[in-house]
């Protein structure tokens, strides 16, 4: 299930850090105290810094306002964490959940290994998305670079662009939607007929995500589950 | 790790501004490469018969004005720039006679660059304490090319350091590994290039100077490099007139571009170009794996 948090009216407590002024440790530190009465936590001038609002573990929302660097809400955890810019590497890594939303382009491995939570990028993301997935659900409202998805054992994506080289490669059980273009799968990806579960799916994960596609216009990638038992007569040749 | 920093002005007006703009991008990479910086800076070329050359000597109490009488004496006249350890001189007597001339008669005399356009400075310390060493505030010029080092495959020395340079007005910085910098540059030096340092970096900057002196353009010398390579790149080239940027097809490296109607910034991240004027309102983005990017000043 994914879980939108509604917006915040009335906040009680609205919390500014200025990052030109502060530092990340600061502000994580403070993240990472007691948030009681706490509702939005507002990131000023966050320049490509590095691990902002990493480890979060309280449902708050952060806006980071302007680009962020990388590991951005890295292991992620009931808060909502919105970058209102570009990602660098590894935003919402091992992210467990909550939501993290991107308006630009993240860079690579976002998303990587996250167990759960809703990871939105409204850009492109870079190569390995997804990489490792442990059941968190991605939507990309662009493309995706190559190597997305490689190895990843559980969870959704929703890629609303193309694909680049490899996707899916050494897939497990997560499964995969894309709109756009496959520049190729990877070993053991394959395509697969859409059923109702997977259109629903879709749906459910675009609404979250407020884009306005058609499930119909996407089209599921899994696991041919080759991989999953050692093949003495394949002799590394897959 | 590395640092890579580079800008390119497409405003003549901030020609003068060109290191000021450019130094907070250079400290900007100090964590990625604390060991050692570099700066290449390309300004209006020098009259047709003329060539610059940037020198470098460790000894902190080298003279420099003893060096500059016997060249004068015994090459011909020139024009002397001193800079802490490092000179510019710009002679009419030719890059090969003087290089075959600090060789025999101060080997401890560095060239690190040659050329009509190109200064090149490098050394040890921090990005801060470099930039301040040598007065990098206060450049001026077109478009340069910089450096952070993070040290991993090869001692932290001057000879290591980037940018690197082969031939005249060409210097690449690197990003990356390389893990047949042996057979690139036996090669090469069977081409007759003459290697100067451990570094792997340096065969593919002398590799891509090969391939584009004997006539390929930068798209087609970065297509072999990508089957003659083996390892991870972010390469970010100058030339005399041009930036250009390439990152291998897994892209392990980083890089992002800024662009506006006044420059065109590039560095490995965007907490460097974070501080540039008009960046709020820049194009910004990541450069795609496998392709070649340039601009022209």
């Amino acid at each position: 299930m994914v879980s939108v948090m509604a917006p915040v009216a009335g906040a009680r407590a609205r919390v500014e850090f200025d990052l030109e002024r502060q530092s990340v440790r600061e502000l994580n530190q403070f993240l990472h105290g007691d948030l009681a009465g706490v509702q939005e936590v507002l990131v000023k001038n966050p320049d490509g810094a590095h691990s902002i609002a990493v480890g979060m573990n309280a449902a708050v929302r952060v806006d980071i306002g302007g680009h962020a660097g990388y590991y951005a809400a890295g292991m992620n955890k009931f808060a909502t964490v919105i970058v209102h810019g570009n990602a660098g590497p590894g935003v919402a890594e091992n992210m467990m959940s909550g939501r993290v939303e991107v308006a630009g382009f993240a860079s690579g491995g976002a998303g990587a290994s996250a167990h759960g939570g809703l990871l939105v990028i409204r850009g492109d993301a870079g190569l390995r998305c997804g990489i490792s997935l442990k059941g968190a659900d991605i939507v990309v409202g662009g493309e995706v670079g190559s190597f997305s998805a490689f190895m990843a054992q559980a969870g959704r994506m929703v890629i609303c662009g193309d694909a680049g080289d490899g996707l899916g490669d050494s897939l497990y059980e997560a499964v995969l939607y894309v709109r756009g273009k496959v520049r190729s799968l990877g070993a053991d990806a394959r395509l697969e007929p859409m059923g109702e579960r997977d259109h629903a799916a879709v749906k459910e994960l675009l609404a979250a995500a407020g884009l306005p596609h058609s499930s119909s216009e996407f089209k599921r990638i899994a696991s041919g589950r080759t991989l999953y038992h050692w093949n003495a007569d394949a002799k590394q040749s897959y | 790790m590395c640092g890579i920093v580079g800008l390119l002005l497409k405003d003549a007006t901030l020609r003068p501004q060109l290191g000021e703009l450019m130094v907070p991008m250079l400290i900007g990479m100090t964590e990625r490469g604390p060991d050692s910086s570099g700066m290449a800076v390309f300004a209006d070329a020098v009259a047709a018969d003329r060539r610059k050359l940037s020198l470098y000597c460790a000894h902190p109490g080298f003279e420099w004005r003893a060096f500059e009488g016997a060249w004068v004496g015994e090459i011909g006249a020139a024009q002397f720039e001193v800079n802490s350890n490092h000179c510019i001189v710009t002679t009419t007597s030719g890059i090969a006679a003087a290089r075959e001339w600090i060789a025999i008669n101060h080997p401890q005399v560095q060239v690190l660059s040659a050329g009509r356009s190109i200064d090149l400075y490098k050394d040890l310390g921090l990005p801060v304490e470099v930039a301040e060493r040598y007065g990098f505030q206060t450049l001026t010029g077109t478009h340069l090319v910089g450096h952070t080092r993070m040290a991993t495959e090869s001692a932290v020395t001057i000879e290591n350091a980037h940018p690197y340079t082969a031939g005249e007005d060409w210097c690449l910085v690197h990003n990356g590994s390389l893990a047949n910098p042996g057979s690139l540059r036996r090669k090469l030096e069977k081409l007759g290039e003459r290697f100067e340092s451990d570094c792997d970096t340096e065969g593919a900057c002398r590799y891509l100077h090969w391939r584009l002196s004997s006539g390929e353009t930068l798209e087609q010398a970065v297509e072999h490099a990508f089957s003659d390579f083996d390892g991870f790149f972010t390469f970010l080239m100058g030339t005399r007139d041009k930036l250009a940027l390439v990152r291998d097809p897994f892209a392990c490296k980083p890089a992002v571009v800024a662009e506006t109607d006044d420059y065109v910034a590039i560095a490995s991240e965007f907490r460097s170009l974070a501080k540039l004027p008009g960046v709020k309102h820049a194009t910004v983005f990541e450069p795609k794996p496998a392709e070649v990017y340039s601009w022209s000043v």
